[in-house]
């Protein structure tokens, strides 16, 4: 690797695009969507320009002020200043504006030109501006300016060739021009000078608006889309699930068949075929529910659901604004944590960090689906919806509830009389673009094949081995996975579980679960393929455990996964984003009470109708 | 008595007069001003939220604000004739 030769930052308003510019100059693949604070921390990586100078490029977090009022934007202000720690002053700032909203973005651009360091005005989104009949007279706005001015089209391959030559070139000399006393004169005037502007919006946002904001048509817009979204999970999933289970379980009976009844055949089939195949079978859900979300996020369409949801979220303690954390948080609460900082307000950030790990995560997904596809009947209700499909549907809608009752009581608690602003840009609409959604589920896809083969799989062999050692001398009557290390566990953490109707097989299945918790699945599927006797092992968990368990424990367990802190991760990046033990406690504590409460209270009732 | 964007009726155009400090160095006020709320720009409500008419999308400049009705109540507008 060759030494860094020139240091360039980019920065300017959010979502104009900077991360979309990022990912095309170094190849990187950070995440992009359509909303104002995607980007909440500093990334770097390097290209190299064409006369073979490497340039260590910084993208920024989106800031529309200088005056930061949020953590996203103090990290943008910091760099640029030169007082963030481990962050060297840059060399060069790209200040991206978008081409279609420059009324706006030009102030940002006139605050950062008064820092005095060279700069490099990109204007981005030049496609979209021309097809809203935006005509940008490029030349005198550099004139006006004082600095380089470049159009940049971040989407397309051949439409950052111009910005990576003006960063090759010169640097532009310095020009320390004071900010003018009114920035926003001052943009009026650059803009009545440089740009033609046939009208103020796009005409397809205004009509798209009028019925996505609508006070009644705009909400029954929005549960028809979450509703859609948990039904199309359910049920579009089905067929290529049943291909992969099909797969595990024959490749589970050949191995079993091929193979000597010893102890390699048992870590292979038991341990790493049943356990891992277990947890494979729900990738087509996850991509499914991450395809719904890619979607949404490209579209343009959250801010204006957290628009018509503020109130109601205000009225429950938290504030429009945690509507994108809580929805990341369906994907998986740890980005969703970390978006939480684009919340200005310290008390609607804590609350939103909260209640995050209460938003159903995909990794509980694989969980729910083995408890439903066991214990709910496979039937349709009123004609057109799939009764699994609807009890999902309830327990992501159990998750929200309990987030909002939480986030309330949190409210009373706490009773503070200030004021919090909401102040959310709506961006405008726009198609998602295939690749990027592509480009998103095949990282997904990957991520999670890459937590099967690593953590899930060691979980599972380590499981494997505690269910099998110590063998049980001859002339133990019992399971041999009574006297294991495993069955010894799960019987002692047994008197703590029993109260919530949770047998000893469940027990050992929730440590392993703390790690990951689809790791619950395949540490079932290896418990119960460990304590199974000969030829029944081969890969059938649902229908073992829908045999097996009461219904009263099925749902007791289910209820569990609604509430319980199942997972380090979640704990580990609170206390990043907080710094404070006692908040990581808090939240630990609060979550395993009302998950012991709550599965308590549900194995009570269900035990007592059934 | 003067005009307040909170009360502006949908899709009326407006004019912003200026944003007032409800307290002394008003954060909120401030970032009003940053994203455009200044004298002279044309204003306009596109949609008032499904409860009680809050929070309000406020059209200013080429972009769109979600506001709940504190914030734009320190919007003094003045409204054309």
């Amino acid at each position: 690797m060759s030494a860094v030769s020139l240091q360039v930052a980019l920065v300017g308003n959010p979502n104009c695009g900077k991360t979309a510019l990022f990912n095309r100059l170094t190849g990187s693949r950070q995440k992009v969507a359509n909303y104002a604070g995607v980007t909440v921390e500093r990334k770097a990586g390097e290209l190299r320009t064409l006369s073979g100078q490497q340039v260590r490029l910084l993208d920024l977090p989106g800031a529309y002020s200088l005056g930061a009022t949020s953590p996203d934007e103090a990290i943008t202000r910091d760099v640029c200043l030169g007082l963030m720690a481990g962050e060297t002053r840059p060399d060069l700032l790209v200040c991206v504006a978008d081409a279609t909203n420059l009324r706006l973005h030009l102030r940002f651009v006139l605050e950062v030109r008064a820092l005095g360091l060279p700069m490099i005005l990109a204007l981005n989104m030049c496609d979209a501006a021309a097809r809203r009949g935006i005509i940008i007279d490029r030349a005198k706005l550099e004139t006006l300016l004082g600095v380089p001015v470049v159009e940049t089209i971040a989407v397309r391959a051949d439409g950052v060739g111009k910005l990576v030559e003006r960063i090759d070139g010169a640097l532009p000399p310095l020009s320390p021009i004071a900010a003018p006393a009114d920035l926003h004169a001052e943009v009026r005037r650059l803009i009545a000078a440089a740009v033609t502007m046939p009208r103020r919006t796009a005409a397809l946002d205004d009509q798209i608006d009028r019925w996505a904001l609508h006070p009644v048509g705009g909400l029954l817009m929005l549960s028809i889309v979450m509703f859609l979204i948990f039904q199309a999970v359910f049920s579009w999933a089905a067929p290529l699930q049943d291909g992969i289970d099909a797969g595990v379980t024959a490749a589970a009976a050949a191995l079993h068949a091929a193979m000597p009844d010893n102890t390699l055949r048992s870590l292979l089939v038991d341990g790493m075929l049943v356990g891992t195949g277990s947890v494979v079978v729900f990738l087509p859900q996850i991509l499914l529910l991450f395809l719904f979300i890619l979607v949404l996020e490209e579209s343009g369409y959250l801010p204006r659901a957290a628009f018509l949801l503020d109130r109601l979220m205000v009225g429950a303690g938290l504030t429009g604004r945690s509507f994108i954390p809580l929805l990341s948080s369906f994907a998986c609460a740890v980005p969703g944590i970390m978006a939480a900082r684009t919340i200005q307000d310290p008390r609607d950030r804590l609350a939103t960090i909260l209640v995050a790990p209460l938003m159903t995560c995909s990794a509980r997904l694989p969980v729910y689906a083995l408890l439903i596809g066991a214990f709910i009947p496979e039937r349709t209700v009123a004609g057109i919806f799939n009764l699994q499909g609807l009890v999902l549907f309830a327990l992501y809608v159990a998750g929200i509830v309990s987030a909002l009752a939480v986030a309330y009581v949190m409210k009373l608690v706490r009773h503070d009389k200030i004021e919090h602003a909401l102040l959310l840009e709506l961006p405008s609409y726009r198609l998602p673009h295939v690749t990027d959604v592509l480009i998103g589920l095949w990282e997904r896809a990957s991520i999670f094949l890459k937590r099967v083969g690593g953590i899930i799989l060691t979980l599972t062999v380590l499981l494997w081995f505690l269910s099998t050692y110590p063998a049980a001398p001859e002339g133990f009557t019992g399971a041999a996975i009574d006297y294991s290390y495993a069955g010894r566990i799960g019987k002692a953490m047994e008197a703590l579980f029993a109260p919530i109707g949770f047998n000893w097989q469940i027990c050992i299945a929730l440590i392993p679960g703390l790690a990951a918790r689809e790791v619950a699945v395949s540490s079932l599927a290896t418990v119960y393929a460990v304590s199974a006797t000969g030829d029944q092992a081969a890969g059938q968990l649902l229908p073992l455990i829908a045999a097996q368990w009461s219904l009263a424990t099925a749902l007791s367990l289910i209820v569990w996964y609604v509430f319980a802190p199942q997972c380090v991760s979640t704990l580990a990046v609170i206390r990043r984003e907080t710094q404070s033990w006692k908040i990581v406690a808090l939240a630990a504590g609060y979550l395993f009470a009302l998950a012991y409460g709550a599965s308590w209270i549900t194995f009570r009732i269900a035990s007592a109708l059934t | 008595m003067d005009h307040r964007l909170k009360d502006l009726k949908l899709r009326v155009e407006a004019i912003v007069d200026r944003v007032e400090d409800v307290q002394a160095a008003d954060p909120i006020a401030a970032r009003l001003r940053d994203l455009g709320f200044v004298a002279g720009e044309p204003v306009r409500v596109v949609a008032r939220g499904p409860i009680g008419g809050d929070p309000l999308v406020v059209q200013i400049g080429y972009t769109r604000f979600a506001l709940r009705r504190a914030e734009a109540a320190r919007v003094v507008i003045r409204v054309a004739a």
